[in-house]
């Protein structure tokens, strides 16, 4: 496309401009947006995280005294424990789900209407997926109780100190499966039918050439989905917000509920931001994994 | 298990990457396993929204009698009177609401006023930087496009609570400008999306314009913005959808019904439920009432968001 023809030589002997006026005008409103609500607020909450601060009066420096108190609240570590247990019940079951998903949408139809239908939970908010489930769960009235008392006689309360956990795991994968499903197909479709007729021409069987040919050549895009929802469910709080309120007890106190509590309903920003902190380090730690995973994969689809 | 014949259409679609699948389409038990996992799926997907959609035409009386009736029990559109306070307290007592006011007229027009500044904010200054990014020339360029990559990954979590510190301090809590604020001016990810389109618009046409004595700005704004119409158009209903949907800052920032966006609302709505008896039927039609706007959009444009998907996660 960029060749150059008879017609346009002589604007391409033009010297080029410098455009540096016109290249900072261009990006004042976005580089106001960055400084704003990215970089300044990354020091702030750095900064925040070794004071006492309540939003009425200055903030005190306190040193380490917030990571003390992390160290030794057994609340946080529960909401670590939780979250964890969270993370491993949702990235597990929509990775997998998502996978046999993308690969029958791709061997069986091509068709947009499908992709639409199993992406439709995706659209709507977090709070409308919770309230839906909420009700389909209820325990007294909800329709899967309804079925459940029908064939074992007995309920199930779904949002049970020992269940909410998984309850929420399971309606956020309802909610993203489809998102992370599409993604796969795109990378399927980066995969070329040659390949696959190739394996034909051998004799494999789809089963084979799942396992030979499209695991392997997908790994790199596996890796990066697997990281992107890993990143986004360590931050799980709207469903835990509106269904549990990170109860019973704190049986579904997740890390960012946690610290939202911390912030908000004890005005406690200083111990907040330095719990905010400690996720940023795990999450950072994934993102450098990603890289690392991500790259070492590159080969794979040359 | 099923092996399938390839024919000669099929290897010349192949050699231009088509993905298309011509083959004969065996029956075999794999493809119809498949199949009816497949249609598992999408009736896993479709049926909870069916079951709001009953419920909310049922009263709540009628749930109770009949928990399982595949049909609305005593088909009525009390519910959605009651979110939309059309009902008065006694009606809505009587039909098991809490009483509580609702004024989602309010809410509705406080997302749509939130999502639209977000969205033609965003993607106009995403654009704009995304511009200078990939068609201007300017020292110290390549470093501070490196600095909004950086940004990209900054997780949320960490800036919420700055932010909220932020936006108290210019005194924007409970203000409809607040809530957009964080997300008007840009993301990462939109300069970036753009930038990649911007990118492979062919210089020649620039260079023509620039020929006829236009200037970089009207390149911009009659040239690069009409010619990338259509990723931009992807990247404002993504936007639009995010903003809309969005929940966690919303709830930090508004307090009163004057900044009160759906998600928020609906959340409220739930809370203020009484805990015994809860208004099912209302809170299922407040349910589709706020997430009927994103459906409608998706319906109208289902085919650029899907078919964005795999841009917007792989890059």
């Amino acid at each position: 496309m960029s060749t150059a023809n008879a017609a346009v030589t002589p604007a391409l002997r033009r010297k080029p401009k410098d455009d540096r006026l016109l290249g900072i005008a261009f990006i004042i409103p976005a580089g106001i947006g960055l400084i704003a609500f990215y970089l300044w607020p990354l020091i702030r909450g750095i900064w925040l995280s070794f004071t006492e601060y309540n939003l009425l009066t200055p903030e005190q420096f306190t040193g380490l005294a917030n990571y003390q108190r992390m160290i030794g609240d057994s609340i946080f570590w529960n909401a670590v424990r939780v979250t964890l247990e969270y993370v491993v019940i949702n990235i597990g079951l929509q990775t997998v789900l998502a996978l046999v998903i993308a690969v029958l949408m791709q061997r069986l139809t091509q068709s947009t209407l499908v992709r639409s239908i199993v992406l439709t939970p995706y659209l709507v908010s977090n709070v409308v997926v919770a309230m839906l489930w909420l009700w389909i769960l209820d325990n007294t009235l909800g329709i899967s109780n309804e079925i459940i008392s029908a064939i074992t006689g007995e309920r199930v309360n779904f949002f049970s100190s020992a269940l909410a956990i998984p309850t929420i795991a399971v309606i956020n994968v309802w909610r993203h499966v489809g998102y992370t499903a599409l993604l796969i197909f795109a990378g399927l479709q980066s995969i070329p039918n040659t390949v696959y007729e190739a394996g034909k021409m051998d004799g494999a069987s789809e089963w084979t050439m799942f396992w030979k040919i499209t695991v392997p050549l997908l790994r790199p895009i596996l890796a990066l989905v697997l990281i992107m929802t890993m990143i986004g469910s360590f931050q799980v709080f709207d469903t835990v917000s509106v269904t549990t309120q990170g109860g019973p007890v704190n049986a579904s106190r997740v890390l960012q509920y946690y610290i939202y509590d911390m912030a908000f309903g004890r005005f406690q920003f200083g111990y907040a931001s330095a719990m905010a902190v400690g996720l940023l380090i795990v999450l950072a730690a994934i993102t450098i994994l990603q890289y690392r995973m991500t790259r070492a994969g590159e080969t794979d689809l040359d | 298990m099923s092996t399938l014949t390839t024919t000669a259409a099929d290897s010349a679609a192949s050699r231009q990457d088509e993905r298309k699948r011509e083959d004969k389409k065996g029956v075999s038990v794999g493809r119809v396993i498949a199949w009816i996992f497949m249609a598992l799926v999408m009736i896993s997907t479709i049926l909870p929204f069916y079951w709001v959609l009953r419920t909310a035409l049922s009263s709540n009386a009628g749930i109770t009698s009949d928990p399982t009736s595949i049909l609305p029990v005593d088909l009525n559109l009390r519910g959605f009177a009651r979110v939309f306070g059309m009902q008065s307290t006694e009606e809505a007592l009587a039909d098991g609401g809490s009483g509580a006011s609702m004024n989602f007229w309010i809410y509705l027009r406080n997302s749509v006023i939130v999502a639209t500044l977000v969205t033609a904010g965003q993607v106009f200054f995403s654009a704009m930087a995304a511009y200078s990014f990939s068609r201007l020339r300017w020292r110290g360029r390549d470093a501070v496009f490196t600095l909004f990559l950086a940004a990209l990954m900054v997780p949320s979590i960490f800036t919420l609570l700055p932010n909220f510190v932020l936006v108290k301090q210019i005194g924007l809590i409970d203000n409809l400008l607040g809530v957009a604020l964080p997300t008007m001016f840009m993301t990462p990810f939109a300069v970036f999306f753009l930038r990649q389109f911007f990118m492979n618009i062919p210089r020649e046409l620039e260079e023509a314009a620039l020929l006829d004595g236009a200037s970089k700005i009207r390149v911009f704004f009659q040239l690069i913005l009409p010619m990338a119409s259509a990723p931009i158009s992807t990247l404002a209903i993504i936007t639009y959808i995010t903003a809309w949907n969005d929940y966690f800052w919303p709830l930090l920032v508004s307090y009163t019904d004057s900044s009160r966006v759906l998600t928020v609302a609906v959340a409220v709505f739930r809370s203020q439920a009484p805990t015994s008896g809860t208004d099912w039927s209302g809170l299922m039609a407040a349910t589709l009432v706020a997430a009927l706007p994103m459906l409608l959009l998706f319906m109208a444009a289902a085919k650029r968001v899907v078919n964005s998907i795999g841009f917007t996660g792989i890059k």
